[in-house]
């Protein structure tokens, strides 16, 4: 049975597993201790809780336990990764080198170092939303410490070559940082094999609560050091102060779990759903798949259907389909997406674009429920659209002068 | 941000949705905004030699809900106007009428800016001078 609204949102955020929620609820109202009491064993057990779901979040990524920080979330672990690394080895160099489609909590972090004394070269994309690793060896210099490149986008999916890009930064002897929040849980990663230094992560895109997540910081070959951002009772080997969220973890550790056991076989029918959909969508006349089609995470699509505005597209759907649009429609800026115009759309593709994830519990007859749904309103809109019109009547509508406001 | 019943209503069941000749003398048309800035509405009026007033008033526009439901609103209020009482609608009368939030305000100032390039097209075509507005704030 059909249920609605659906949610295809979840690139924002995943609903969560009740498995996890099964596992977080004794911490709440029985084992309430704070894990860093050592003289009782309410502070005892919460220790234990904390120190199993540490092994379930560092399995998940090939590290080991001690190597892992839990944080607030991913933009708590962008700035102590990032911010930490660059206090940290400022006797070594003052330059990083990031891309321009990475999270805000990445550019805005970058930016607040520049403001600091710091250099950062921000590398464009390619149209496929991927670097040029030759472009990044280029960019290398003596003074560069850090390289913060996404795993992979929130917007288009796109998966960075993250094993090529450390082994340049290797060759140089230069860290790696990498946002994982939207690929850890969902591809696989493994932070020896894939050569990452530093990498921030969150259990809410996973399956698991908000407010949790957290930072790998290799022990060895080599051992890395951040300094705190945050200052008080030393927490966490002195990384990040505060009094853990015991809950949280627990669920952490267990979403953790469950993607290690569940992932392969999650992927395997999230794949053939979301290939369903953009084939499907795709059959409209003048739609645009944005971002790389082979390197790309399994569950999520972008496309951008030309001549309709994303915003007036959601709101065909919005009550029934939760779905994102690359357009800004709301703000007062009316910029869109910085993401898709950093793979060189047009501001009026980069408008019309909808984002798609998937997630495990999603279902075979919502996405049929979405494709006849989309379709409809896009073909409705562009019945309203003088652009449509204009294109249709075989007008180029880069000849036009429009009044630019 | 949710949208008021009236957009809702205007977007789902929009008015006067269409193309009228626009080679034709007795029509003016208005083309504002650019794709740029995901906006563009088309406003259409047909207008009574005679009279001067406005028989009938056709929209097409790329946008988003309030952007939709401006245009839609802006053609029900011209059809039966007189040239002179169109150019007296206001885009704060949008606002009012959709409940539009602060960052939809654009959307009224493209209705009413509309409207007037609409009036000018069909002005010039029929030999008269353009008239001239005063820009517009919110540009």
């Amino acid at each position: 049975m059909l249920k609605l609204p659906i949610y295809l949102d979840n690139n924002s955020t995943t609903p969560m597993d009740p498995r996890v929620l099964e596992a977080m609820t004794p911490y709440f109202l029985n084992h309430y201790g704070n894990a860093a009491s050592r003289n009782h064993p309410f502070g005892w057990e919460a220790e234990e809780a904390v120190d199993y779901a540490r092994e379930q979040v560092a399995k998940l990524i090939g590290a080991d336990p001690k190597e892992i920080i839990f944080t607030s979330g991913a933009t708590e672990g962008d700035n102590l990764g990032i911010k930490g690394i660059y206090e940290m080895y400022a006797s070594k160099g003052n330059h990083i080198i990031t891309a321009t489609t990475e999270h805000k909590a990445v550019l805005d972090t970058c930016k607040h170092i520049e403001k600091t004394g710091g250099e950062v070269t921000y590398l464009q994309v390619q149209p496929d939303g991927l670097i040029d690793l030759k472009e990044l060896e280029a960019a290398i210099k003596p003074t560069t410490i850090l390289i913060a490149i996404m795993y992979a986008n929130n917007e288009i999916g796109t998966v960075m070559p993250i094993k090529e890009i450390s082994a340049i930064a290797r060759k140089h002897g230069v860290l790696v940082f990498t946002d994982g929040t939207q690929a850890v849980g969902k591809i696989p990663v493994d932070v020896n094999k894939d050569g990452i230094d530093l990498m921030a992560f969150t259990a809410h895109k996973m399956y698991g609560p908000k407010g949790v997540g957290a930072l790998y910081v290799r022990r060895k070959n080599p051992r890395v050091k951040v300094t705190a951002q945050i200052d008080g009772g030393g927490h966490e080997r002195g990384m990040r102060s505060g009094t853990l969220n015991v809950p949280g973890i627990v669920g952490f550790g267990k979403a953790c779990e469950i993607c290690m056991t569940d992932m392969e076989a999650d992927n395997k029918r999230i794949v053939v759903m979301r290939d369903k959909l953009e084939t499907e969508l795709m059959k409209l006349e003048e739609a645009y798949i944005n971002g790389s089609t082979e390197h790309r995470l399994p569950h999520v699509t972008n496309i951008s259907f030309k001549h309709v505005e994303g915003e007036g597209l959601l709101m065909g759907f919005n009550k029934n389909i939760a779905l994102s649009s690359g357009s800004a429609c709301t703000s007062a800026s009316l910029e869109p997406s910085y993401v898709l115009k950093a793979l060189g759309l047009g501001d009026d593709l980069a408008h019309s674009s909808l984002r798609f994830g998937l997630s495990r519990f999603t279902k075979d007859e919502e996405i049929d429920y979405t494709i006849k749904a989309i379709s409809e309103t896009v073909l409705k809109l562009r019945e309203m659209s003088p652009l449509w019109e204009m294109y249709k009547e075989g007008i180029d509508l880069s000849t036009i002068e429009w009044a630019h406001h | 941000m949710a949208y008021s019943e009236k957009v809702i209503d205007h977007y789902q069941n929009p008015k006067n949705v269409g193309t009228l000749d626009k080679s034709s003398k007795t029509v003016g048309t208005g083309l504002v905004g650019a794709p740029e800035c995901g906006d563009v509405m088309r406003l259409q009026i047909e207008v009574d030699d005679a009279t001067g007033m406005i028989t009938d008033a056709k929209f097409k526009t790329f946008g988003c809900g309030s952007a939709i439901a401006s245009s839609s609103l802006a053609t029900e209020w011209l059809k039966g106007k007189s040239i002179d009482e169109a150019l007296t609608v206001d885009n704060m009368d949008f606002v009012e009428e959709l409940n539009l939030p602060p960052v939809k305000i654009h959307c009224s100032v493209l209705a009413e800016d509309a409207i007037k390039a609409a009036i000018n097209d069909y002005r010039v075509k029929n030999g008269k001078e353009a008239i001239k507005f005063e820009e517009s704030l919110v540009h």
